[in-house]
């Protein structure tokens, strides 16, 4: 079929060459135009091809085939071809992937407009952020393995160049290392995972790995569950590192130090949600292995939980924010262990709206407010922002899951699958959570929009942001409200399932008959009831405060300390990860100096003194000479009769 | 052979410039610069013919055979395949950024560094284009003299330290290749009644060379080139090298002349000696996991740039073996890409050390911080070298590395693969670790009068960026050069099963 899908990265990878070209020498303070242009056009292709796409049957795809990237030739010897080919293809999967990251980019890039407005490093910050979005559809227009890795390491960079983007800082260039450094030890597990799929399938290209599987891994095929169980979690171990799932999340946080729009964009709406897409773009090959996905929905639950729980006590508005992002990543990795594949990524998609939604308005704070982030020292701020209150508030009754919202048609299907799917623990979990999710969003919102200010009124003085910034947040808003609703009723029957249906055409969820209409009822009504608690106790203890959360924390003050230090992870990585490798290298250093090198130089040493005392044979007296030589003449000839090895019949035969 | 004999005048273009350099009285300076700056482009010219006429067959391409002395049966043999092909030019690239970078940095002896620099260019041409082993020797030695003058005249302050050190390590292992080359030749003419020391034919020997003979001559050669590498445990003189060398000499060292090693391994170890190559794999395997591990972990701690530069040497060379010794495809092509694309990146990378150096007269990281302000082209080029030599996707280390690394994965044993992928992380932690202490954070006063990038130094780095690039984007016609000269090579040592059963019925 005729397509465009490669005009679709190309439009901002022209962007960025551009940007860097020119941005600081002609563009100046209009850097930001070939951006807006290329993310512009980006966006409008992302759709005609979701219209495209949207024709097509089940299992078919636009392809559009750009040239031979590797290809180690073919040998009489050697029957496994390696070749790779950057090769775009686009189903429903990554169509709807294209939509998401382009009107996300599309808005985060015009809001950024705004707020990076005046700052020295202006044209630097629009050619990285069209570099991203390249890199993003890329990574979702990728047919193979190793090409989806290689953008899988580009976004990596373009996260690094963004978190440190304030290089003069600290703290950002630590970030932003943390990030790229904790990322690439998921990547080694990922990168081992693309050559077993290459030494397994003999290729890596998607279609032809996942086509492989019905004769070669039933019964009576050459590839053993364990094989395919060792691919899912090397390729899960990259995921972990780009989701920011347990142990791997303690670079998200830390990521904040970034620009907040950066954090809409890379942090929450796209870039972490790449290993999210990789196993749901894997899900033949993990719906072979349930112990794989057993381990995918375990972390997923585990992360889900301790992301909320952390929230609870943060202080950082973008803090709490990114322990929300954690803990929603939760939520869409353990659906995709339970095999609940599409809830995920439709949590994915209203995930990308909200909390886009919520940090470019947290954003919006941060800017009224002249780079506060402490949620303590804000306060009924909706009188002054109150464009960037109202939307705040939709982006926080959304991922509450209230009834109608977005975050609540996807959250359910996630929590009803798991436990439809015989999960029933992790369906519970995932209830309490929602219920943490809905408390500390509106602890959040309490403590920054409503009640009394808080903040030194004379000298700061609170001011909405300008529409470039305040028109983003209402364009997120609008399907924050109601795009939920619009793709997810009938729950697991809506258009969104039947969209990605025919991309993920798994029917491990359906084996287990379908979800009754009372179940969905139940959890329905128990999600509102979580929800609505949630937020009633948020508004008790920071409105009314009662109960008191000061004196509570004091009385929890284990708790309280536990949780604020983030259950110690960083401090146990600390000590056990990056002191211990700089011990071990230290240790190495040595051994090089001392053991190796020592070796040489004593060589050398040993040599050189012989030869000194060689030196004092040279006399220069003949008698000295005759000598050394009639000595000499005895010892050659002594060896070569030994070594003869008859000297006794020489001498005396 | 009735072509113009290309490969003769590229050889000998770079030493009949130094001889007349040498001898012509009374030159300026300028004319001097000038002179090596023609003979260096001259020859880039010519490599770049070589590439363009390169055929997809395993047969030799320029082809000079002719008796030299046949009393002893000794050829002047020159030719080039895909293999030597890369190589050449990446000598010649080399030495003209080499030669530029030396441009304003060299100040004494100016005749004498450059008649030395020509010299050692003709001797590497030599090594990768001749396949005779007596004419293969006379190069390989020819190379060692000048690197170790340039080392111990014009380097820094512990000078003739690193230059004895390098030149004893090389010539003891030379030596020993010479014993294994005698011993070669004797034994064929014992064998055959033929003197003889061209490669092909020693390769085509009737019957094969006998197993214990293998072992021997195969740890000979092997001990040498992998000084050359240089590999764990064998390494020591490379830091020291780079570190006392001018700039250019660590270019020309890190691009060229560790590369004779990895060539040498794959055009006489694997070619000679199958059968040995396949004994000793194991241990060079293990040897090669070692040096991408220990030298990254060395390299993340130490306070000299230069110094955790030539560490980093170790370890990409590390792959080189690690490829080399999987005797798969893409192990094979990965490690002469590594090669190649380390060749690039760390003589960027040197060139950029070679950058500071000549601003604050330092090479200590401490001394640097917040230069992003100041020299704000500089960082971003900077930032290149760094990535791709950290391995990231899209420039050319990564191309070679992984394809290594696939290659070992290849094994029956992963384990070789699973430990190399650490590296990944490792790298990323020296190289980022190295690039935010001197390039990030606030301006500092005592760089106040750094300026950006001046246009010579532009010029010998931007050709890098680019082929770094370019060899990331599209390595393929590299791969295709190499894909002739792998079907020859590996044949017969491929399939560890049975090509060591084959080998072991030969008598």
């Amino acid at each position: 079929m005729e397509n465009f899908l490669w005009v679709i990265p190309a439009a901002p990878l022209a962007a960025f060459i551009i940007t860097l070209l020119f941005g600081k020498s002609v563009l100046k303070s209009q850097a930001h135009w070939p951006a807006i242009i290329g993310a512009g056009i980006a966006a409008v292709c992302a759709w005609l091809t979701f219209f495209q796409v949207r024709g097509l049957n089940a299992g078919e795809a636009l392809n559009n085939h750009l040239f031979t990237w590797m290809n180690t030739g073919a040998y009489s010897f050697d029957t496994q071809q390696f070749k790779v080919a950057i090769n775009l293809r686009a189903d429903h999967l990554t169509a709807l992937m294209l939509l998401v990251v382009t009107s996300v980019g599309l808005l985060v890039i015009i809001y950024s407009v705004g707020y990076m407005h005046g700052d020295g490093g202006y044209y630097r910050f629009f050619a990285f952020l069209p570099l991203f979005v390249f890199s993003m559809l890329m990574l979702v227009l990728s047919d193979n393995y190793l090409l989806l890795f290689v953008f899988w390491e580009a976004v990596g960079l373009c996260s690094y160049f963004l978190v440190g983007f304030w290089f003069r800082r600290e703290s950002a260039n630590k970030a932003a290392l943390k990030a790229f450094w904790v990322n690439r030890v998921g990547d080694v597990g990922f990168g081992l995972g693309t050559m077993l799929v290459w030494t397994t399938f003999g290729t890596f290209t998607f279609t032809d790995v996942f086509g492989q599987l019905e004769k070669r891994a039933g019964i009576g095929g050459d590839i053993t569950k364990g094989t395919i169980t060792a691919i899912c979690l090397l390729l899960f171990c990259g995921a972990v590192g780009k989701s920011a799932q347990v142990p791997l999340h303690v670079w998200l946080p830390d990521a904040m130090e970034g620009p907040t729009p950066v954090s809409a964009l890379i942090h929450a709406a796209t870039m972490v949600t790449a290993g999210i897409y990789l196993v749901a773009r894997s899900w033949p090959l993990f719906d072979l292995s349930p112990g794989a996905r057993d381990v995918v929905a375990i972390v997923g639950i585990a992360t889900a939980f301790l992301g909320a729980t952390i929230g609870l006590v943060q202080r950082d508005i973008k803090r709490v924010l990114a322990y929300s992002t954690v803990s929603q990543l939760g939520y869409m990795c353990f659906a995709l262990g339970v095999g609940a594949y599409i809830p995920a990524i439709f949590h994915l998609m209203t995930h990308a709206m909200f909390k886009g939604l919520m940090f470019l308005g947290s954003g919006s704070v941060i800017h009224g407010m002249h780079d506060e982030q402490d949620l303590f020292k804000m306060g009924g701020l909706r009188k002054q922002m109150p464009i960037t209150a109202y939307t705040f508030l939709i982006g926080a009754l959304a991922i509450s899951g209230v009834t109608g919202l977005a975050g609540f048609w996807s959250k359910d299907e996630i929590i009803v699958g798991a436990y439809h799917a015989g999960y029933p623990v992790i369906a519970i979990l995932g209830l309490v959570t929602a219920a943490l999710t809905a408390f500390y969003m509106f602890r959040l919102y309490f403590l920054a929009f409503e009640g009394t200010p808080r903040y030194d009124q004379e000298h700061v003085h609170p001011h909405e942001s300008p529409a470039t910034m305040t028109v983003p947040l209402v364009m997120l808003a609008i399907p924050s409200i109601v795009i939920g609703a619009l793709v997810g009723i009938p729950p697991d029957k809506g258009a969104i399932h039947a969209f990605l249906g025919k991309a993920i055409r798994s029917d491990l969820f359906e084996s287990h008959g379908s979800v009754a209409s009372s179940t969905t009822l139940t959890f329905g009504v128990l999600s509102t009831l979580v929800a609505v608690g949630g937020i009633f106790l948020a508004f008790a203890m920071y409105m009314r405060l009662s109960p008191n959360p000061y004196t509570l924390g004091d009385r929890l003050h284990w708790l309280w300390t536990f949780l604020w230090h983030k259950w110690y992870f960083d401090e146990v990585y600390h000590v056990l990860f990056v002191k211990g490798t700089l011990a071990f290298a230290m240790a190495c250093w040595a051994f090089d100096r001392y053991v190796v090198d020592g070796a040489v130089n004593g060589v050398a040493t040993v040599v050189g003194r012989s030869s000194g005392r060689l030196r004092r044979v040279q006399t220069g007296f003949v008698a000295n000479y005759a000598l050394a030589i009639a000595l000499g003449a005895v010892l050659i000839v002594g060896v070569y009769l030994i070594a003869r090895g008859d000297i006794f019949t020489q001498l005396f035969g | 052979m009735d072509h113009f004999p290309l490969l003769s005048v590229m050889l000998y273009l770079p030493t009949v410039v130094a001889l007349l350099v040498l001898f012509v009285p009374r030159l300026a300076p300028d004319t001097i610069k000038y002179a090596a700056l023609f003979a260096t482009l001259a020859t880039f010219v010519l490599s770049l013919i070589v590439v363009f006429s390169s055929q997809q067959t395993a047969s030799l391409r320029w082809e000079e055979n002719y008796n030299w002395l046949p009393s002893v049966g000794i050829r002047y043999h020159l030719g080039t395949d895909g293999l030597s092909t890369i190589f050449l030019l990446l000598t010649t690239l080399s030495s003209v950024i080499a030669l530029v970078a030396s441009w304003t940095s060299i100040r004494v002896n100016i005749r004498a560094y450059y008649v030395t620099f020509l010299i050692l260019e003709t001797g590497m041409l030599g090594v990768f284009m001749t396949f005779d082993l007596f004419l293969f020797y006379v190069f390989w030695e020819l190379v060692l003299i000048p690197m170790a003058l340039i080392i111990g005249v014009w380097g820094s302050a512990n000078r003739v330290y690193a230059a004895i050190k390098f030149f004893l390590f090389t010539l003891a292992g030379s030596l020993l290749m010479l014993v294994a080359i005698v011993a070669m030749y004797t034994e064929y003419f014992n064998r055959t009644g033929t003197r003889t020391l061209d490669l092909n034919t020693l390769i085509a020997i009737p019957g094969g060379w006998s197993h214990t003979f293998q072992l021997w001559t195969f740890a000979a050669f092997f001990i040498s080139f992998a000084i050359k590498v240089p590999m764990f445990p064998v390494h020591t003189w490379l830091p020291d090298a780079h570190v006392e060398s001018p700039t250019a000499g660590s270019v020309i060292l890190a691009a060229v002349l560790l590369k004779l090693g990895g060539y040498g391994m794959i055009r006489f170890n694997l070619a000679l000696f199958p059968y040995a190559s396949h004994k000793f794999a194991t241990p060079i395997l293990i040897l090669s996991v070692i040096a991408i591990i220990y030298g990254a972990l060395v390299a993340m701690v130490q306070p000299d740039m230069k110094k955790l530069v030539a560490y980093s040497s170790v370890t990409h060379m590390g792959f080189v073996t690690l490829g080399i010794f999987s005797f798969n495809p893409q192990g094979f092509q990965g490690a002469v890409i590594t090669m190649f694309s380390h060749g690039l990146v760390t003589g960027g990378l040197f060139l950029c050390v070679g950058v500071l150096y000549e601003r604050a007269h330092t090479r200590q990281i401490s001394a640097f911080g917040g230069i992003a302000n100041r020299m704000p082209t500089y960082a971003s080029v900077f930032m290149v070298f760094m990535l791709a030599a950290l391995g990231l996707p899209g420039l050319s280390g990564f191309v070679g590395e992984y394809l290594s690394t696939l290659g070992s994965f290849r094994l029956a044993n992963k384990t070789y693969a699973a430990i190399t992928m650490f590296v990944v992380i490792f790298a990323a932690v020296y190289m980022m670790w190295l690039y935010k202490r001197v390039i990030f954070g606030e301006p500092r006063e005592e760089h106040h009068g750094f300026a950006d990038l001046t246009r010579i130094e532009a010029s010998t780095l931007l050709p890098l960026v680019l082929g770094i690039l370019y060899v990331g984007i599209y390595p393929v016609p590299l791969m295709k050069l190499l894909k002739p000269v792998i079907g020859a090579l590996l044949a017969p040592i491929v399939g560890s099963g049975t090509a060591a059963a084959a080998a072991d019925a030969i008598p």
